[in-house]
């Protein structure tokens, strides 16, 4: 790395399903590269992911179809920082609480409850604390969002809503049951591209970004 | 709106909010949301990747062939969906009918469609859909229509499309119209608009936001007449953000096979080799229907104003 100005952060967003554009605006908001993530031959060249919210079942399916599960794991376990939000939260966790088994990506080590909140008639927003970030507390949009139900040692837990936790870290991966996607604060979308920056300005990269989408 | 305390009495939570109920159609984006008549049509839709189901008794096309009065799906069937999968249920009230409205927000679905399937029950008024916790999805031909939805609170807009025909004609008409309304108002002067929105029969406003952002200010996806893996491609191709597939399923020879792919098709919508994939060895689609043979009376899409 070296030159006055380094190249922006590659990062590419899980495409299956769900809320990717929004997720593209707010890391090119803070000066990121995206790329949308589909297939495993998508990830060659990036710096980070981003699992954005929809839905986990359907992400399950049809990223288990073209192996684009285990890739992913494969990239987070080499230290690919990700940012999961809402379903992608529940795709990163170790486990579902009370839920039929469903393909994962798994990793992190928090169990998660889907849809803990209630049906969309309960879904809410919410100031949230998330100390992390400083003040003032983030506006939280929980949309049948999930809470993690377990979390063991490795991870750090970042806020806290109706007693339960809403925002997690560890190495490699952050989470939130919430959308900041969905709204103007980007405080979140950039602790996550200043994590892809170190942790891509330590590490000897290879491949080439092919195309912007 | 609606305000509750969360269970620790310190952090407020608001309900219904524009945020909240758009967002869900957010959530929804890239992904197929199906028709189900009972629960275990449910799962085979949500083993096959839905991102939701749409609860209702009759799928349109035998709603179609039944004739009569179509109504909101009795609640005992609803719940028995709700309880039968862990994707987001939706359901139809019929238009105007705010009285089923309420019923199903009672219920707890999801999302309501102010549907054009059911048979109307107000001809002057559309149900005032501000009023309520639960978002709407709601029909539309033109991109009039479709900010007079969205002035009365719907979240999320759909093309209607002709429903019940596995023709995807009126579907390719409805979202074409929309993107041509759409690239009009962005053209348009200030002056314009104004003329434009009396013209449309929809808010300044909403012209206004139109212009200024070059797509419909909630989510839209299509439905009506959507057969095929290749359909719902076509369809994103042109502009929708996800689809909605109706009797093109369960009416099909193979329905999980077909949902399959039609949900694989609509993520890769752009990828001729996987459409070709997934489009491949189905069985028999639907038996379609020629819309002119409907006559006008047959239509469902004037359904609606």
């Amino acid at each position: 790395m070296s030159g006055a100005t380094p190249p922006p952060p590659r990062i590419g967003v899980l495409a299956v399903q769900g809320a990717v554009s929004e997720h593209q605006a707010a890391l090119g908001d803070v000066g990121a590269w995206t790329r949308r993530v589909r297939a495993p031959g998508d990830l060659v060249g990036l710096d980070g992911l981003v699992i954005p919210g929809g839905e986990s079942t359907t992400f399950g399916l049809v990223a288990g179809e073209s192996g684009l599960l285990p890739a992913v794991r494969a990239q987070i376990d080499e230290g690919m920082p990700v940012l999961g939000t809402c379903a992608g939260m529940i795709m990163l966790a170790n486990g579902i609480a009370g839920g039929g088994p469903q393909p994962l990506v798994g990793g992190m080590d928090i169990v998660v409850r889907r849809n803990a909140f209630g049906r969309q008639v309960h879904s809410f927003e919410a100031d949230v604390e998330v100390p992390a970030l400083g003040a003032p507390p983030m506006r939280g949009i929980f949309i049948r969002a999930p809470w993690i139900e377990a979390a063991g040692p490795s991870i750090e837990i970042l806020a806290e809503h109706g007693g339960h936790p809403v925002a997690a870290r560890d190495a490699t991966r952050i989470v939130t049951a919430f959308h900041p996607e969905l709204t103007g604060d980007r405080r979140l979308h950039r602790m996550f591209v200043e994590r892809v920056r170190a942790s891509s300005g330590a590490q000897h990269k290879e491949g080439s970004v092919v195309g912007a989408q | 709106m609606s305000d509750e305390v969360a269970a620790n009495g310190a952090q407020e939570r608001a309900t219904g909010t524009e945020t909240v109920k758009a967002g869900l159609a957010r959530m929804l984006k890239g992904g197929v949301i199906m028709d189900v008549v009972d629960a275990d049509q449910a799962r085979i839709a949500e083993d096959a990747g839905a991102c939701a189901v749409m609860a209702l008794e009759r799928i349109p096309a035998e709603i179609r062939k039944a004739g009569g009065v179509a109504r909101m799906s009795d609640p005992e069937m609803i719940m028995g969906i709700q309880e039968a999968v862990s994707i987001p249920v939706m359901a139809k009230c019929r238009i105007g009918h705010h009285v089923e409205a309420q019923v199903l927000q009672a219920l707890e679905v999801d999302y309501i469609d102010e549907s054009e399937v059911l048979t109307p029950a107000d001809e002057a008024s559309h149900v005032d859909k501000r009023a309520f916790t639960v978002p709407f999805v709601c029909g539309a031909t033109d991109l009039g229509e479709a900010l007079r939805r969205i002035a009365e609170g719907a979240a999320m807009i759909r093309t209607k499309g002709e429903a019940g025909t596995g023709n995807v004609v009126e579907a390719v008409r409805h979202m074409k119209t929309i993107t041509q309304g759409i690239r009009r108002v962005v053209s348009a002067t200030a002056e314009e608009r104004f003329a434009i929105a009396k013209e449309m029969a929809a808010p300044l406003e909403l012209v206004e936001w139109v212009g200024a952002h070059g797509r419909l200010p909630v989510v839209n996806f299509s439905a009506g007449g959507i057969a095929t893996p290749a359909d719902a491609a076509l369809m994103m191709h042109l502009g929708a953000e996800g689809v909605f597939v109706g009797s093109g399923i369960f009416l099909s020879e193979d329905p999980p096979a077909r949902a399959r792919a039609i949900v694989e098709a609509t993520t890769h919508w752009d990828d001729p080799a996987v459409v070709a994939r997934v489009s491949r060895g189905l069985r028999e689609a639907m038996p379609g229907l020629e819309i002119g043979e409907l006559g006008d009376g047959g239509l469902l899409q004037t359904r609606g104003w």
